[in-house]
C-alpha cells in the first residue's frame, strides 16, 4: 500500500486506501466541534486549534495532521494550523501503589514487571483552545 | 429517540449519515466570512478555550442510547473484531441455541453489502443492517438511529456487529454494556499486544475456532497472557461457534449478563 506521508505510517486494519481512517473521522469530530463552538463563541474562521493528545490514545498524530488539513478544507478552519500538546502515559501500578510512566497498553510496570496497570493519563484527545477570527 | 441530535425522527440511514457531518454548512460559514471581511491591519484574532474532547458528541449519542437500553432493562454487546474471526457465525449460531428462550435483535455493520443482515434474519431474528460506506466503525449516532426502526423488545439482548476493524471502533462507544471481542485462533497470538487499544476497551475476549488449533501454531496460552498485560481485567472464553465446544460457557456468561440488566435498581 502507498503511504502518502512517506513516513513510518503504520495503518490499521481496517484502513483503506493509504489513509487512516481512524484519524480521519476524529478530524471529522474535531471540525463538528468547531462548527459547532463558531456559532457560541461568534467567530468566523479558526486560525489555530490546539489539541491535547495522550500517548495512550491510539492517535497517529502525522496521520492526524495529514487527514485534518484535507477535512478542513472549505470548512471555517480551512489552512487552521495545528498545535499538538502530547501528554505521556500514566497508570497506577496496584503492587506498587504508585503511578508509572508507560508508553503503551502493553507495558509493564518498569519498576516491578507487573501488568496490573491502571490508565489514569494519557489516554486524552481533546481540543483544548483555538485562535479564532 | 434523537433528542440530542435534533433531525427529527424516522429518517433514513443515509440522510443521518449526510447530516451527521454537517456538510452543508460549510458554504455558509465560508460566505459569511467573505461578508464580514475585515480591513488590512485590523486583526481580530483571539483565544477562545474550548476544553472538549473529541468524541464529546459521540459520547452524547452513546450515553442517550445506554440510558435508553437502561430504561428498557436491555443486554447490549458491541462485538468487535478484525474482518473473518467467525462474528456473524458466532452470532447466528447463538441465536439458536437461545431464539426461543430470549428476545434478541441485531444491528449489523459493515462498509457495503446486506449480506450479514441476512445471514441473521434466516434465523428468524430481527436484523438491521448499516452500511459505513467509506466510515470504518459505527457510531452512537447511526446506533441511535437503527433502535427507531428495529424497536426491540424490554429485556431483549441487543447484538451489535460493529465493523470487522481492530482499532477505530474501540474509541467509539455506542452505549452498549460491554465490548466483547472476537479473535480467531487463525489470526497469531499476539494480535492482542498489537492492537492493543481493543483489548483495553474490551470487557470479554472470546478466542473461536478452537476446532482448527491442532492444525495451528497457535500458542493459546501466550495470547491469553497478551491480552490479560493489556488489560488486566479481560475475562477470557475459547470456543469453537462451528463444532459448539465452548457455546455453553459463552450463552452462561449471555444469561448472567442480562439478568444484571434485568435489575431494577433505585
Amino acid at each position: 500500500m502507498t503511504n502518502p506521508l512517506g513516513a513510518d505510517l503504520h495503518l490499521p486494519e481496517g484502513c483503506m486506501a493509504g489513509i487512516a481512517m481512524h484519524e480521519m473521522s476524529l478530524c471529522e469530530s474535531i471540525l463538528q466541534v468547531l462548527e459547532q463552538q463558531a456559532e457560541v463563541q461568534q467567530y468566523n474562521t479558526v486560525k489555530t486549534v490546539w489539541l491535547e493528545i495522550g500517548a495512550l490514545a491510539g492517535v497517529e498524530i502525522e496521520a492526524l495532521r495529514f487527514s485534518f488539513d484535507i477535512v478542513v478544507q472549505g470548512s471555517l478552519a480551512d489552512h487552521a494550523h495545528l498545535e499538538i500538546i502530547e501528554v505521556p502515559g500514566q497508570a497506577w501500578c496496584m503492587p506498587c501503589s504508585r503511578n508509572v510512566v508507560v508508553q503503551h497498553l502493553y507495558d509493564l510496570c518498569p519498576h516491578c514487571g507487573s501488568h496490573q496497570l491502571q490508565v489514569n493519563s494519557g489516554d486524552q484527545m481533546r481540543i483544548k483552545e483555538l485562535e479564532v477570527e | 429517540m434523537c433528542g440530542v441530535c435534533g433531525c427529527g425522527e424516522g429518517h433514513s440511514h443515509s440522510h443521518d449519515h449526510e447530516h451527521s457531518h454537517d456538510h452543508h454548512d460549510h458554504d455558509h460559514h465560508h460566505q459569511h466570512n467573505a461578508e464580514h471581511a475585515h480591513a488590512p491591519g485590523l486583526s481580530q484574532k483571539r483565544m477562545v478555550q474550548i476544553e472538549q474532547d473529541i468524541l464529546a458528541k459521540n459520547n452524547r449519542y452513546a450515553a442517550e442510547n445506554r440510558r435508553y437500553f437502561g430504561e428498557r432493562g436491555m443486554l447490549v454487546l458491541n462485538l468487535v473484531s478484525s474482518p473473518g474471526s467467525g462474528k456473524t457465525t458466532l452470532l447466528t449460531e447463538t441465536i439458536i441455541r437461545l431464539k426461543g428462550e430470549l428476545d434478541i435483535a441485531v444491528i449489523e455493520g459493515d462498509q457495503q453489502t446486506a449480506r450479514d443482515a441476512e445471514r441473521i434474519r434466516a434465523t428468524g431474528v430481527a436484523a438491521l443492517q448499516i452500511n459505513t460506506g467509506k466510515g470504518c466503525h459505527l457510531d452512537a449516532h447511526r446506533v441511535g438511529h437503527a433502535l427507531e426502526t428495529l424497536q426491540p423488545k424490554n429485556h431483549s439482548v441487543l447484538f451489535i456487529e460493529n465493523v470487522g476493524n481492530l482499532v477505530c471502533p474501540s474509541a467509539f462507544d455506542l452505549g452498549e454494556a460491554h465490548k466483547v471481542v472476537i479473535l480467531s485462533v487463525t489470526e497469531g497470538e499476539d494480535k492482542p499486544i498489537k492492537y492493543p487499544d481493543m483489548f483495553h476497551a474490551a470487557d470479554l475476549m472470546i478466542l473461536n475456532k478452537t476446532d482448527l488449533l491442532p492444525h495451528l501454531d497457535f500458542d493459546s496460552e501466550q495470547c491469553i497472557q497478551y491480552a490479560k498485560q493489556v488489560n488486566p481485567r479481560i475475562k477470557i472464553l475459547s470456543l469453537s461457534a462451528k463444532t459448539g465446544e465452548g457455546m455453553d460457557s459463552w450463552l452462561r456468561w449471555l444469561k448472567a449478563e442480562l439478568e444484571l440488566q434485568r435489575i431494577d435498581y433505585a
